[in-house]
């Protein structure tokens, strides 16, 4: 089986245009892959550019330097260089992201939400919010809040509900950028159980995840971002 | 799903006498995909907007239009009534005052019925029906259909205006500052239910807004426009997320935190 997911000698700087041009490095020279059916985490202190690389992954942040190449509709793209259009392609099909705060478009409901990646994938309205109901039931949100926008909701319904987004999709790839944070210890086993699934079938899995219980409950290997620090090569 | 677009435009320029007004823009939209331009006031935006929908002849460059039957045509080479016709059937434009966009003084079902008049529908009775339909798709009361706009509020009429343009199905929409002058409850509404017509009916559409959460919320790509130049295109969250052009990270640096 290929790897869905590999990383070549990526490096990312930002440019602060409104600071004299100031050149903040972030990362340099990361390298890794991530095989089907594992769960990788992303090691390293705050601030160590653990997060960057999710979104350069995810084509949220562009990419100054190296490959990544993604299995994509039976090709190899390489996001680093790819089209926007091609971007959006790998991100209905490939690489699912679930993001650390929730972006709430008023007046959709929580569940409408949770369904729309599965309609933009094309799967008829009713059905996909069938999955959504079950996938928020599973999550304890509780029902009365499913018909309202999320924007009211507290931090951990927030973050629930973008988890249940994230989860609904059979995305080969999925991308977590700490999905438990401001979870309690019910729902945390929920996703690491959600985890473990996603797992079964055969995703590829990379993740950020302070909580030490939960990093060991899913991790198969931990990744130190701190050898990548832009700093050690720049230098 | 077809892999051309539907759209391209190709170094176009536009000049007022010896300023620019917008200077070699080349782009490709594709069927569904809704590209946002962004700058401020006097950036080229509107000017480029104008040039794409035909309302003013660009100075130098080309723009084609995949037509129904597939074939690309050259936008400016087209005869006055061509093009008449296609802003009648194939394209919308949403102006920022409803007031340049519809009749005021004839009732709002009028309003949405003289499109379908002009792509050839008779039938008063199927007109009043399909009318209606297009009222309550864009939240207006049906006992509202026989009132002219005048008596409609901003938001309202706005409403009204998108109503009428896309009564006749049209594949790419034009739309210049769609929420301006409006309160931000009023765009919040609005937005939502564009948002939501775009990706129900598959539109291909060219917004152009100053408001950065607008072309956030609306687009899946945006050019950001300075001088009359594109300084930065992307990704719309890639560019807002991960601006590199000075002037993209000035106008995000400058969005107030509510």
């Amino acid at each position: 089986m290929p790897t869905p997911l590999v990383v070549s000698d990526v490096a990312k700087s930002f440019t602060m245009h409104l600071r004299d041009g100031v050149t903040l490095p972030v990362v340099a020279g990361v390298s890794f892959s991530i095989r089907a059916g594992e769960c990788a985490v992303l090691g390293g202190p705050s601030g160590a550019g653990k997060s960057s690389i999710l979104k350069m992954l995810y084509g949220n942040y562009a990419v100054d330097e190296g490959q990544i190449i993604v299995q994509h509709a039976d090709g190899l793209i390489d996001l680093a260089t790819a089209s926007p259009r091609t971007v959006l392609a790998v991100r209905r099909q490939t690489i699912g992201y679930v993001s650390q705060f929730l972006r709430t478009v008023p007046r959709v409901s929580a569940l409408d939400v949770v369904a729309e990646p599965l309609v933009e994938r094309g799967e008829d309205r009713e059905g996909a919010r069938a999955k959504a109901r079950a996938l928020l039931a599973r999550l304890n949100l509780p029902e009365k809040l499913w018909a309202l926008p999320p924007a009211t909701f507290s931090g951990g319904e927030q973050q629930r509900v973008n988890i249940a987004r994230g989860f609904i999709t059979h995305h080969p790839v999925l991308l977590l950028d700490e999905p438990t944070a401001s979870l309690d210890a019910r729902n945390r086993d929920v996703v690491i159980a959600l985890i473990a699934e996603k797992k079964a079938a055969g995703v590829a899995l990379l993740g950020i995840f302070h909580d030490h219980d939960v990093r060991e409950a899913v991790a198969d290997r931990i990744i130190d971002v701190t050898t990548f620090a832009a700093g050690k090569r720049a230098a | 799903m077809t892999d051309e677009p539907l759209l391209r435009g190709s170094a176009l320029s536009k000049f007022y006498g010896s300023r620019v007004g917008c200077e070699n823009v080349s782009f490709d939209l594709w069927p569904g995909e809704v590209l946002a331009v962004v700058g401020e006031s006097g950036s080229g935006k509107t000017t480029l907007l104008n040039c794409l929908s035909t309302r003013l002849l660009p100075s130098s460059g080309t723009a084609s239009y995949r037509m129904r039957d597939g074939q690309f045509r050259e936008l400016y080479r087209m005869s006055e009534a061509e093009r008449r016709f296609l802003m009648r059937t194939d394209w919308g434009f949403v102006h920022q005052n409803p007031a340049d966009g519809l009749r005021m003084t004839v009732s709002a079902g009028a309003n949405v019925g003289e499109r379908l008049m002009a792509v050839g529908d008779r039938h008063y009775g199927k007109i009043r029906a399909t009318a209606v339909d297009w009222l309550s798709r864009v939240e207006i009361d049906e006992d509202r259909i026989d009132d002219e706009p005048r008596a409609f509020s901003g938001g309202m009429r706005q409403r009204l205006q998108i109503a009428r343009n896309l009564v006749t199905g049209p594949r790419l929409v034009f739309m210049d500052e769609p929420t301006g002058g409006l309160d931000v409850s009023v765009q919040a509404r609005l937005l939502d239910l564009l948002r939501g017509l775009v990706t129900d009916l598959g539109l291909a559409a060219i917004v152009v807004t100053h408001d950065l959460a607008v072309a956030r919320l609306l687009s899946q790509r945006m050019m950001v426009m300075k001088d009359g130049h594109v300084v930065e295109s992307g990704l719309t969250d890639r560019v807002l997320d991960d601006p590199r052009a000075p002037y993209t990270q000035l106008l995000v640096s400058s969005i107030l935190q509510v």
